[in-house]
């Protein structure tokens, strides 16, 4: 019998730690896809952010590297700089890219590292247990944000991936969530297309994921996906900010 | 002379970028900062044309992060700052120390606390040789007190770093930095050192390797700490470095380090031209210290005198070295002015009395 849908080869075959309904598992395989279709597993290198995706070591069948919280982009262009035969991404969660690794986001994206970022956006800090992030939504309780997020005194969700568009130096920028199989559809071309960025060399590539957190928002899976379409969507649109066709763009 | 060798006049910190260069280096990231910039903008000539990369970072902390990644391929990067900015690469330091990477971090120290200025200072003594970030690590710490030397240790870091897998710190100062001397340019010979199979260089052909310092598991961290202690403690038997100055018969002896041991020395001469006995010991190796020749020394001479441009840090690692009936006194001068040559004399005097031999 035909095989016609299996595992992607650089992912290993080990249950994920993620949450049930979590959508990093699902994050992960579309990587993973995108690189075994351009066959670059043995030249790959993952950089692992402090967050829930930490991890993914256990799961990819590449060589991983570890990075001090929100450093995960100035860590993927020092990798890159060196070797630059290489391919280098990192996924980086709302906290470590859009709070503390905001400078070192901006300034790798500023300088055109020719590097891809999948920014898994959930609007929580899922793996300390549900405190306020910088891109939880107006009125959102949170750990830390008990009576809503009030921009009053906790200012506004940041939009990261208008924010990294508007950098001269970014050759690629889009916004997806994984919701629903059209989304996902949708998701998967844009990853792909970032790593396709990448292997070109036409420079700096970013993905931001709309992801789901039921345990820290405390709803059912199919609640939680229902969320990433109604509340999160209209403040986070999706689409392609950035789409660079050449490597020299001025 | 070896005609090969080049013998230039150069400053410290132009030794320290010529030492890397000649290390193999070629991957640089840094932020301005006053007293260290001369290596920045020698390597951000020097390095493109030898087919380098030169980042001029965001931050302190972008540069240590982009010397961490660096590092993870088994690529030779360095980094440099002065001590402000070496207190912002306190973590990355801390983690490359835990994922056992090698790299290479210049701190042309200058003045604090907090912003307090650009002169020389040997204030960060403890930051340098206690770890400097969080957990329980060491990084191999070289104290140039010459042009020459800041240029051979630099070489010389490089090789350490990859011999242990671990960060390795100059320590140098505003005055050796900024000052000029002659230097021989001549390579060290090479020294035999284990391969990068550890290294992140895409899975082919092998299992995929992972840098990390992240242990969960039960008993997992606990044993890497194990680990990471017996490296520090090989450091100890295979890396002491030092200088010693008339000790033979002296009966009392400055112990100092970098810039402030170049003021000892002219003591030592001044104080032998008038028949007073006194030597110097001079560490080179900061982490690990010098503990065991100290040791030695102390059966014999009674009397130390530790001499530091700040109030008292290398003083303890001093008092934990020698004898418990050797006498260690201290002479120290916060940042500002240098000390000279005669305010020392005059304080060593007092105490050379005490040795019984004035």
């Amino acid at each position: 019998m035909e095989i016609v849908f299996k595992r992607p080869e650089c992912l290993i075959d080990v249950p994920f730690h993620f949450c049930p309904g979590c959508h990093h598992g699902i994050v992960h395989r579309l990587v993973g896809e995108a690189i075994d279709y351009f066959k670059i597993r043995e030249r790959t290198i993952g950089v692992a952010s402090v967050g829930c995706s930490v991890f993914m070591y256990d799961y990819f069948n590449i060589d991983v590297l570890e990075a001090p919280h929100g450093r995960a982009s100035a860590v993927a262009s020092g990798v890159k700089r060196a070797r630059k035969d290489l391919i280098v991404f990192t996924i980086q969660g709302d906290g470590d890219l859009g709070a503390i690794g905001i400078a070192e986001g901006i300034h790798t994206a500023n300088r055109g590292e020719n590097i891809t970022l999948i920014f898994a956006n959930n609007g929580i800090y899922g793996m300390t247990g549900g405190q306020m992030a910088p891109t939880t939504l107006l009125g959102q309780k949170t750990t830390t944000s008990p009576y809503g997020r009030n921009f009053t005194y906790d200012g506004y969700p940041i939009r990261m991936a208008e924010m990294i568009a508007t950098l001269e130096g970014s050759a690629f920028v889009a916004r997806v969530a994984v919701n629903n199989p059209s989304n996902l559809m949708k998701a998967k071309q844009a990853i792909r297309k970032a790593f396709q960025m990448q292997i070109e060399g036409i420079g700096f590539s970013m993905v931001e994921v709309l992801m789901s957190c039921p345990t820290n928002w405390g709803l059912s899976s199919l609640e939680a996906n229902r969320r990433v379409e109604e509340e999160m969507i209209p403040y986070f649109p999706l689409g392609i900010f950035k789409e660079r066709k050449m490597a020299d763009y001025l | 002379m070896d005609q090969s060798c080049e013998k230039v006049l150069v400053r410290g910190n132009e030794a320290i970028a010529m030492g890397a260069i000649d290390a193999g280096c070629r991957l640089f990231f840094g932020y301005p900062i006053t007293p260290q910039n001369e290596i920045p903008e020698y390597l951000s000539k020097h390095l493109p044309p030898l087919g380098g990369e030169f980042i001029q970072a965001e931050s302190e902390i972008a540069s240590i992060n982009l010397l961490l990644g660096a590092s993870a391929t088994g690529s030779r990067a360095m980094t440099s700052s002065s001590s402000p900015g070496i207190s912002l690469m306190q973590e990355g330091i801390s983690y490359m120390a835990g994922s056992e990477l090698p790299a290479v971090i210049i701190n042309i120290s200058r003045s604090g606390p907090g912003l307090g200025g650009i002169s020389a200072s040997q204030g960060d003594y403890f930051q340098a040789t206690r770890g400097g970030g969080h957990g329980d690590y060491r990084v191999l710490v070289l104290a140039p007190s010459t042009v020459q030397e800041m240029y051979e240790l630099t070489y010389l870091a490089f090789d350490l770093a990859e011999k242990y897998r671990n960060p390795v710190m100059i320590l140098g100062d505003a005055l050796l930095g900024q000052m000029k001397e002659p230097l021989i340019r001549k390579k060290p010979p090479p020294m035999d050192l284990p391969p990068k199979d550890w290294a992140l260089t895409g899975a082919k052909g092998r299992k995929p390797n992972r840098i990390k310092s992240l242990y969960l598991q039960e008993g997992e961290l606990t044993e890497h700490n194990w680990k990471l202690y017996k490296k520090y403690e090989r450091m100890k038997q295979e890396e002491i470095r030092f200088e010693v100055i008339e000790t033979e018969d002296a009966h009392l002896i400055i112990v100092a380090f970098g810039s402030m041991a170049r003021v000892a020395r002219s003591v030592v001469e001044m104080a032998r031209r008038e028949g007073v006995k006194v030597g110097l010991f001079r560490p080179i190796t900061l982490f690990p210290y010098p503990e065991k020749p100290l040791r030695e020394i102390s059966r014999r001479v009674k009397h130390f005198l530790t001499v530091e441009l700040n109030t008292g840090q290398m003083l303890e690692d001093v008092r934990l070295s020698v004898e418990r009936d050797a006498e260690v006194y201290f002479y120290g001068k916060p940042p500002g002015a240098l000390p000279t040559p005669e305010e020392i004399l005059e304080q060593l005097k007092k105490y050379y009395g005490r040795s019984g031999s004035a």
